[in-house]
């Protein structure tokens, strides 16, 4: 009998066998039933499914800047809890995140919280303004290796600088995350345009402002041969469109927000801001072709949007109110709620759209690797059986903006295991960089 | 009842009860004591966050002939100019013990905010909030209709209303489409295609662009002002374009029905959406909307206030 540092006795993998799952500085070193190892640490897996470390492309860390809202360590705290082992800290920051400079603090940030792998994504455009390019080449060589670069919260909308990001960031084997939002016909907008709209008298947002970007972009990517993805699908016309584009070999990737899956436009009748999100809740018959397309695999991956506020964004009028809801803490049992308790997808496709697609899109090495021997020691042990209550005072994030106050959802997660390191045992997050 | 956000929350009852409460309490405004001692002692803050006057004095008067205590606060020179929140003024008129705030607020939503959050307790009425409702608009508009043309019924069917002008911006509309429906009235919505919400297929009214074509069918036409900042929004061409498909002119008002009447929530665009000819007519009833609305008022604070609608006879 050898012996391990740690050992996950009896847990089902992705394809539903049992197993035991044995690391040893941080690599897995066996996967293989009734191992009889001797570990320093045992968890016990029974009842409970064992994921690749989930891997978040879309994640709001407010810091720099914003600490009052989110910071590195609360968001890595947020994310263990919620079973990444991964988060793509997006570039809308103060100063937003357009030089190797601030790439690199964010990234040593995430280090010094050691709690999982926080990937600065590089804007694309100076200051997220839309206008030159920020220093794609500079971010992409620096510590930070990054490799997403997206305006998120702004739209490259300018088609000819779209045009030359897609062709620039091919030197880099990087790809474009498209926040498709065509500027023009969403100003001043509040919510999906239609019939609550119509009704609340709140500005329209309409579907068209989303694919009219898609469309282009995927033509444009075609043209110019390079990487695409966009980010936060909310349309049924959308879907269609990056249907039509794959079918093509148009090289495309979509992701989808676990509150597109599960949240429509009605709930905007309270007049609630923490269902105001960007882009909005749309209609039941969009929420149905999402929940299709991610099962199809024309959605890639489900990315958070994990977009904290302080209560005095959201304590106030709709229309000042900010846009954004949190995520990590929620995603994986949204996933679950809507796509694997209603049968569409398997837990091996669960680990496929939250971590080894969203880990290839973003070139995560050491992420979203299959749990056999050799991996990195990246994994989530949750149990889908029990049931759990949102309580918004209970969330490691530094915001409460959470849109599922209240309710019960399924999937328990118990471990989170990063690198080897025990992040999450039985619900508790370990302090800073422990084992 | 204690909160007036939407007509959606009222039953046809409800509203019912509404208006015949405000045709006893006109009585008592045409009488010489105009007044009423039924809220003494109680506080109504007016909360105008948008510069109003017609609404904000015609709830002014409404709330002193019931003879409560009135508080005005309005944006200019108020927190509401330095940028309080809506929820710190909400505590403090709960500090000052208000038994019911009237507001008026560019947000749509505001009123519904104020009143589900546990900022304050005393009931809420909606003066207005941005493009969603008006509710009080919309039954002094309806008592003003059923007063001139109601056929003896407490309610409006039989009768046809046009809604003419920015349907989409309006909350004057939306409050009118729900109430005059709700009353049994037929109503068409007339606008540039630009000036219609997508998404209004379900309301219950007509859609119409040819006014022209709706115009010689109606008992009531309802026209709506056209704000200044929708000139340079590419919703129409220019004022003259829309004044000529859209305006109620002489010439247009001559096809109007015998009897038929001629409404505006005020304040009119004189030349715009509406002749000055028509507004000076016989066929206008818009000066008698005001009259109207106090007596409206004073029943809507009655009805939340009070507890109750007023029964005939009484005083």
């Amino acid at each position: 009998m050898s012996s391990v540092d740690l050992l996950i006795n009896n847990v089902s993998l992705p394809d539903g066998k049992v197993a035991d799952i044995s690391i040893k500085d941080g690599v897995i070193t066996s996967v293989a039933k009734d191992s009889k190892q001797q570990a320093e640490t045992v968890v016990d897996g029974s009842g409970c499914v064992a994921l690749p470390g989930l891997v978040d492309l879309h994640t709001h860390l407010r810091e720099p800047g914003r600490e009052d809202a989110e910071t590195v360590l609360s968001g890595s705290r947020a994310g263990v809890k919620g079973g990444f082992t991964a988060v793509s800290a997006m570039a809308n920051t103060s100063p937003v995140a357009d030089t190797a400079g601030v790439v690199e603090q964010i990234y040593r940030l995430g280090q010094e919280a050691g709690l999982l792998d926080v990937f600065p994504i590089g804007a694309v455009t100076q200051g997220l303004k839309g206008e030159s390019l920020s220093e794609i080449g500079a971010m992409a060589d620096s510590v930070a290796r990054v490799r997403v670069f997206s305006d998120d919260g702004n739209c490259v909308s300018d088609p000819l600088v779209m045009r030359r990001a897609l062709e620039y960031i091919k030197k880099f084997d990087g790809v474009i995350a498209q926040h498709a939002q065509d500027p023009r016909m969403t100003v001043g907008s509040q919510m999906n345009e239609g019939e609550i709209s119509a009704r609340l008298g709140l500005k329209g947002w309409p579907a068209v402002a989303e694919e009219a970007i898609i469309a282009r972009d995927v033509l444009l990517a075609d043209h110019v041969k390079s990487c695409l993805h966009i980010c936060h699908l909310t349309t049924a016309g959308g879907v269609e469109i990056i249907r039509w584009a794959k079918a093509r070999g148009i090289n495309v990737t979509a992701e989808v927000t676990p509150h597109h899956l599960l949240l429509t436009d009605d709930l905007a009748s309270s007049y609630d801001p923490v269902y105001k999100v960007n882009p909005p809740l749309r209609t039941e018959a969009d929420v149905m072709a999402l929940r299709e397309a991610l099962a199809d695999g024309t959605i890639d991956i489900v990315a958070t949007d994990h977009a904290p506020h302080p209560t005095e964004a959201k304590e106030c009028e709709w229309q000042e109110a900010a846009f954004g809801m949190l995520g990590l803490e929620t995603a994986l049992s949204i996933v679950q709620k809507t796509m694997v308790d209603t049968g569409l997808i398997s837990w091996h496709q669960v680990a496929e759209r939250m971590s080894y697609a969203p880990a290839r899109i973003g070139r995560y090495e050491q992420q979203g690797q299959p749990l056999v021997e050799g991996s990195a020691a990246n994994i989530v042990v949750m149990n889908p059986t029990q049931m759990w209550t949102v309580d918004r005072d209970l969330v490691l994030s530094k915001s409460s903006n959470t849109p599922y106050h209240g309710q019960q959802l399924p999937g328990v997660i118990m471990h989170t295991f990063f690198k080897g390191k025990h992040v999450l045992n039985n619900g508790v997050v370990a302090q800073n960089g422990a084992r | 009842m204690r909160h007036l956000l939407s007509i959606a929350d009222l039953s046809k009852a409800h509203a019912i009860s509404i208006l015949d409460t405000a045709t006893e309490l006109a009585r008592v405004s045409d009488g010489a004591v105009k007044k009423l001692p039924t809220l003494r002692g109680r506080t109504i803050v007016n909360l105008f966050a948008e510069d109003s006057t017609r609404t904000r004095i015609s709830f002014e008067a409404a709330a002193k002939r019931l003879s409560a205590d009135v508080i005005n606060f309005s944006a200019k020179g108020s927190s509401l100019s330095k940028g309080e929140s809506l929820k710190d003024t909400a505590m403090t008129l709960q500090a000052m013990g208000a038994d019911a705030v009237v507001i008026r607020h560019s947000a749509s939503g505001a009123a519904q905010r104020l009143a589900d959050s546990q900022w304050m307790s005393g009931s809420v009425v909606n003066a207005g909030d941005g493009t969603h409702e008006h509710p009080s608009q919309a039954l002094l508009d309806a008592f003003t209709i059923r007063k001139h043309l109601g056929m003896g019924g407490s309610d409006l069917s039989g009768l046809s209303v046009a809604i003419v002008g920015d349907v989409l911006h309006s909350r004057v509309a939306r409050s009118n489409v729900l109430l005059l429906s709700l009353l049994g009235a037929k109503v068409s919505l007339v606008a540039p295609p630009t000036l219609l919400p997508i998404g209004i297929e379900n309301w219950p009214a007509a859609v119409s662009y040819d006014f022209d074509a709706v115009i010689p069918h109606v008992d009531v036409v309802m026209m709506l002002r056209v704000q200044q900042e929708r000139m340079t929004d590419l919703f129409f061409p220019n004022a003259r374009e829309y004044s000529r498909y859209f305006g109620l002119n002489s010439e247009r008002m001559s096809s109007m029905k015998p009897g038929a009447i001629v409404m505006h929530p005020g304040p009119m665009n004189r030349g715009l959406e509406i002749s000055a000819e028509v507004a000076d007519s016989a066929r206008s009833v818009i000066t008698e909307q005001v009259t109207n609305g106090v007596s409206v008022r004073m029943a809507i604070l009655y009805v939340l206030l009070a507890g109750g609608a007023l029964e005939a006879g009484s005083n």
